[in-house]
């Protein structure tokens, strides 16, 4: 007789809403992480594409900082629209790291027992084999991220620096520019198979589009790990000062 | 062709397992795979030894009963191609082979390279039919199929349930099997009835047995019939239709 997993998504005696009854299931699961993965493309991209303004100056780059605290001012409060995003990310980041996490959890007990002798694998690639190694080092690199230029504990910056000061003080020292570039390439990694995967997960599947998608994971990784590794190196080659 | 072969062996679904090695003497580069273990096992039963059990039945890759692990690959390392047609001139001379079952919690061992795969019939048993008039048989073709959807449904329906899918795939997951078996009846008409409830009833029954699904592709490789993760995708969209559709109609 064969060894059960779970009782599966179908044991709950009660409907739930929608929602909840979708994440019971793995495949529930696997649409959250994919959507929450769309909602950091679209942060990752806006990232870099706000950062590229330190090729701009002090100047450009602090006033891009000021206006993401004036989004949607005065309709709404100060800083209210970039909390609300906050919020987003955060929640994102809660549910992709939950359900990555349950998921591991479901597949090592779907093979208890190990292959004895060695794997050969035909198309599983490094970046769909290690998503869960980058993911953990993107996810540290974040807390030491925020710690060091969003509520500054770490960075190297005299207190009351402007945030460009902050960007280039960080970036100066070798071993914190090692560290970012390093985690980017974590990144890169995790995106190359995160944004080819999702449409699988997402259900989209179309004969039409089907070979555009790894050509659009591959685009969107160079486009945002290219832009983010130039800041480092740009700061320590001293292009930017 | 002279080969080393290191087994799996395995007296009893509790019983430890371990690697046993076995010469291959004098092979024919032109037999199959699964009579090379014969050969072998002829030899076993003459020196008074247990010989290695495996499965097998059809032996023209249509059954889907066979099913080795042979170096770290489902079904070894030819494309599309099930155990017993794999033929030995795939290897070369000195090769050593190491052989062994399945591994997945849905598929325990019973005994050296056999495992038990019943778990596949508890996902079909969930939703893999349709229903039908009882009385006096219909006209055929009385209901008009395109030819493309009458192709896909037999790409998917070309599945022979032999669980190489689950083998291969680094997690354990029967995605492929089961969105096969879901696709081949929801891409018809006869299957448009039932077609919600049965994508919600099989995937959960999977989901009792199997791991998850995190898009490697390797059981696509791994299918000795080629069948495509792109049916993966369609079970996917069809899961969330159900489930809401489900909650729409409570």
């Amino acid at each position: 007789m064969a060894t059960k997993v779970s009782d599966g998504p179908g044991a709950a005696t009660r409907r739930a809403p929608f929602v909840v009854e979708l994440y019971r299931s793995a495949l529930g699961k696997k649409y959250v992480m994919a959507i929450t993965g769309i909602v950091f493309m679209g942060y990752v991209l806006a990232h870099m594409l706000g950062n590229l303004k330190l090729y701009q100056g002090a100047e450009e780059f602090n006033e891009y900082a000021e206006f993401l605290r004036q989004l949607l001012y005065p309709i709404l409060p100060e800083s209210a629209t970039l909390n609300i995003l906050r919020l987003v990310l955060l929640l994102s980041l809660v549910g992709h790291v939950v359900a990555a996490a349950q998921l591991t959890a479901m597949n090592r007990k779907a093979r208890p027992e190990r292959y004895q002798g060695k794997r050969d694998y035909v198309v599983a690639d490094f970046a769909a084999r290690t998503m869960r190694w980058t993911g953990v080092i993107v996810l540290l690199f974040l807390v030491y991220h925020l710690a060091d230029l969003t509520w500054g504990w770490v960075n190297p910056a005299p207190e009351g620096a402007s945030v460009y000061d902050k960007v280039i003080a960080s970036f100066s020292v070798p071993a914190i520019s090692a560290f970012y570039l390093a985690a980017n390439l974590a990144l890169g990694v995790h995106l190359y198979h995160g944004v080819w995967s999702l449409f699988q997960s997402m259900g989209w599947n179309n004969r039409r589009f089907n070979h555009w998608r790894r050509t659009l994971a591959i685009g969107f990784t160079v486009v945002v790990v290219g832009g983010n590794l130039s800041f480092p190196i740009a700061v320590l080659t001293g292009i930017i000062d | 062709m002279n080969l080393t072969l290191r087994v799996w062996r395995q007296a009893g679904p509790d019983a430890p397992g371990r690697f046993e090695t076995y010469q291959a003497a004098d092979i024919s580069p032109d037999s199959s795979f699964l009579e090379m273990l014969d050969l072998v096992n002829e030899g076993l039963i003459e020196q008074g030894e247990e010989p290695i059990e495996f499965m097998h039945d059809c032996r023209e890759g249509i059954c889907g009963t066979c099913g080795i692990m042979i170096n770290g690959q489902a079904h070894g390392p030819a494309s599309q191609t099930a155990t017993c047609q794999l033929h030995m001139r795939t290897f070369s001379d000195g090769d050593e082979l190491v052989l062994e079952p399945w591994r997945a919690s849905g598929f325990p061992v019973l005994k050296d390279l056999v495992v038990d795969r019943s778990a596949f019939d508890h996902i079909v048993e969930a939703g893999g039919y349709v229903t039908v008039d009882t009385g006096s048989a219909p006209d055929a073709n009385l209901i008009p199929i395109p030819k493309d959807t009458a192709d896909l449904a037999m790409d998917a329906a070309a599945c022979i349930g032999c669980g190489a899918c689950v083998a291969a795939c680094p997690n354990g997951a029967a995605q492929l099997f089961t969105s096969a078996k879901i696709a081949h009846l929801n891409s018809l008409p006869q299957g448009q009835a039932e077609r919600y409830q049965r994508t919600e009833s099989m995937v959960d029954v999977m989901e009792e047995y199997f791991g998850s699904c995190t898009n490697m592709g390797e059981c696509e490789a791994a299918c000795p019939k080629g069948i495509s993760i792109d049916f993966i995708a369609m079970m996917n969209k069809d899961y969330r239709k159900a489930k809401f559709q489900n909650r729409r109609s409570a």
